[in-house]
């Protein structure tokens, strides 16, 4: 159960490979997180981290598979299993996503729609049954990873932020649609944050760390906040950003 | 997806009711959806943190009650009365929650004697309207009587009589409990040692309380003779409060924004019920006694959530305490003005904004003074604006998990937005539990679950005691979830 506080008690992270999810779990794990199931697409390579999640003081920690591009019924079968296996989930961390090779995705069908389905479809698929099961169980948050990317798509990276700005619409909705049952919905907005996926590229104004994320994320948790950005600062950059013209905001250098 | 809201298919009471209550030996179909049958009700405690959804039942006697928990699916059932707790005590997310505020008549009232069986939903205020005019007082009043006498029993509520007349269920001659299999069931020490005890602070888990039999307190006035004294500072207070059992009534309200040499001062106040006597000349003629509620006024809308900052409640207990006599002696009270100071605003718990508040009480045993001095003195240095602090001296315990034992108990309310504050309260718990003391269920909404064996050394009694009357886990509730009072610490439960 969250407490009065806003602290969780169990974790089930879907894109439990991301780094901005590891430190948010590590963070939950050094408060009152004692269970945390860290679902992703190579679950083996998580051992490190899983190891070190239980000597910092988590009882149950457990690595599974799960891809955003498996069928309906698998992500069915995986939230099942947890939420049966693991009792009352407080918190599902929805942190899967690729930032895809945008010039190919504009050009190529193909992967423009593995790009959606990985960072947009696929992750509905596994999102709908937690919502049920966290309805069910009466209480929880529902933290969606989605981008300032997503607020305003750029022509640098379109197809990313299109994705994005599904998740965090669809998000959004539903989080109003759970508004009263006690279950929320958090959607958090990163700007550009230095990880394995940002590396190599030329960090934007306003970059941020993993850590300052999961910090942005906990209290969100905590606040009951439907949205957060990280850093915060990014809000009204963001808000000015979404009604610049648009001849000129294709002209912006980013 | 369903509609996630107000949703009311009939299959909790298709599979509840008459069937589940013929098979209520431990083989309960198991129902997925209990949401059913109530009204799907976002529910808190009194801090108004950490809401959760449940199917709130509004039963208008035992036979239903009776009805509902033996209909209650995998996610349970417990009791609530007027949602007091400021915690998640009387929340059970996904499940159901019973509502006794239906079950509050009088079944029986020997004037004579002073003995009166009531309603569970009852609440101890309503009681002391009742009781007064004849000579009587309800034997334990919490800080708010908004308390139903369910509740009462449930946390073993005390009093500022602790320390000489023990604990509300010091006064409980006997008990209906509905137990968990939906049947009904006598409670008296006598011939349930066990079940008495367990329920006896036992936080609803052991079945619904839906009438109790109360010895009360005889009276000749309704009103209270009080001592007040200020002390200067914690060491002080404690040397006053040395002389406790010689007052029926004692609390002291402490300025936990106090520091240095002036850490810990206080105003002492202490009281016995006036006799005729004492109050002849004003109106000890009067035959008909009075402790019907005040007229509670309401905390205005939209309050922000810094209202309650340190800088407020500094100058609020500064004022306080200049205007607390130094020492003052027998002066007569109203019932109201000494046992109700809390009720006159209704909703005072708006105070504390969005975010909410939550209480945090301590009891450390006498002899664990240093324990107390060094939580006084971290709250005073981390300048946490509590706007209620008070410090007790509590009698024996009697609950196998009753919060009271012989010592010190300290409650403070502290704003539940204030950053910082999870470690900070972490760091208070470490200091209980090596002093051997521990925290007040009924006001919790975030101890670490580790905790709980070392504060409640009788947990492992109660929890075989409980899986006896309890075999499927059909009472469920937040707090117990959270702090795994039934099946251990979560994460560590063996599933």
């Amino acid at each position: 159960m969250r407490d009065a506080l806003g602290d969780v008690q169990s974790a089930l992270v879907l894109g439990g490979g991301s780094e901005i999810a590891l430190a948010t779990v590590r963070k939950l794990v050094e408060r009152r997180t004692r269970t945390v199931v860290l679902a992703a697409r190579r679950p083996d390579e998580l051992t490190p981290a899983a190891e070190e999640l239980r000597a910092a003081g988590a009882d149950t920690v457990e690595c599974l598979g799960f891809d955003a591009e498996d069928g309906v019924e698998a992500h069915a079968a995986l939230v099942d299993d947890v939420f049966g296996r693991h009792g009352d989930i407080d918190l599902v961390l929805v942190a899967a996503g690729v930032l895809g090779d945008q010039e190919r995705a504009a050009s190529d069908a193909r992967a423009a729609r593995a790009l959606v389905e990985t960072n947009f479809s696929g992750l509905v698929s596994a999102i709908v049954p937690c919502a049920e099961r966290l309805q069910a169980q009466g209480h929880g948050t529902l933290c969606v990873l989605s981008t300032v990317a997503g607020e305003r798509p750029r022509r640098s990276n379109f197809v990313y932020g299109a994705s994005k700005a599904g998740l965090d619409a669809f998000a959004q909705g539903l989080g109003d649609r759970l508004a009263g049952t006690g279950v929320r919905v958090l959607v958090v907005r990163p700007g550009f944050v230095h990880t394995r996926m940002t590396e190599g590229l030329d960090a934007a104004p306003l970059a941020t760390t993993p850590e300052k994320v999961a910090e942005a994320i906990i209290d969100g948790i905590a606040s009951g906040a439907d949205t957060v950005w990280a850093p915060p600062a990014l809000r009204y950059v963001m808000s000015v950003l979404r009604h610049v013209p648009r001849p000129i905001f294709r002209r912006l250098p980013m | 997806m369903p509609s996630p809201r107000g949703r009311r298919e009939g299959g909790a009471e298709a599979n509840g009711g008459r069937t589940a209550l013929a098979s209520a030996a431990g083989s309960l179909p198991r129902d997925p959806d209990s949401l059913d049958g109530g009204d799907p009700t976002l529910l808190t405690g009194w801090g108004r943190t950490a809401a959760t959804l449940a199917a709130l039942h509004r039963p208008d006697g035992a036979d239903r009650v009776a009805e509902i928990v033996a209909g209650a699916g995998d996610r349970g059932v417990i009791a609530r009365g007027l949602g007091r707790s400021y915690g998640d005590a009387a929340q059970n997310a996904g499940g159901r929650v019973v509502s006794m505020l239906g079950v509050r008549g009088v079944r029986g009232f020997d004037v004579d004697n002073g003995v009166i069986t009531v309603g569970a939903g009852l609440s101890i205020g309503e009681l002391g309207g009742l009781v007064t005019p004849f000579g009587w007082f309800p034997p334990v009043l919490p800080g708010t009587s908004q308390v139903t006498i369910g509740g009462a029993i449930a946390a073993d509520v005390h009093g500022k009589n602790h320390h000489v007349e023990g604990s509300f269920c010091d006064h409980v001659l006997a008990f209906a409990l509905v137990t968990p299999g939906g049947e009904p069931l006598t409670v008296t020490t006598a011939t349930e040692p066990d079940v008495f005890a367990a329920t006896a602070g036992g936080m609803g888990m052991t079945g619904v309380v839906t009438e109790a039999t109360i010895r009360l307190l005889p009276v000749e006035t309704d009103r209270v003779r009080v001592d007040t004294e200020r002390a200067s500072d914690l060491d002080d207070l404690m040397s006053r409060m040395e002389r406790d059992e010689e007052y029926r009534y004692s609390v002291a309200w402490v300025d936990c924004l106090a520091r240095a040499r002036r850490l810990g001062r206080s105003v002492l106040m202490r009281a016995e019920h006036a006799t005729r006597a004492e109050v002849a000349g004003g109106d000890g003629a009067r035959t008909t006694l009075d402790f019907s509620p005040p007229r509670a006024l309401s905390a205005p809308p939209g309050i922000p959530s810094g209202v309650l900052s340190t800088a407020t409640l500094r100058a609020f207990n500064e004022a306080y305490f200049r205007r607390a006599p130094r020492l003052e002696r027998g002066r007569i009270e109203t019932l109201n003005a000494y046992f109700r100071p809390l009720d006159v605003v209704a909703d005072w718990n708006r105070l504390y904004g969005a975010r909410g508040l939550l209480q945090y009480q301590l009891v450390v045993p006498f002899g664990a003074e240093d324990a107390l001095r060094a939580v006084v003195e971290r709250l005073a240095a981390e300048r946490a604006p509590s706007f209620l602090a008070v410090l007790k001296r509590f009698g024996p315990g009697r609950g196998m998990l009753s919060f009271p034992l012989a010592g010190w108990t300290l409650t403070m309310d502290l704003p539940a937005g204030r950053a910082g504050l999870a470690p900070f309260l972490d760091e208070l718990d470490e200091l209980v539990v090596e002093a051997g003391g521990r925290l007040y269920l009924a006001k919790d909404s975030r101890l670490r679950p580790e905790l709980l064996e070392p504060m409640y050394p009788e947990l492992a009694r109660w929890r075989e005691v409980r899986a006896r009357l309890d075999p499927r886990g059909a009472l469920r509730s937040d707090l117990e979830r959270r702090v795994g009072l039934v099946a251990g610490a979560p994460g560590r439960a063996a599933r």
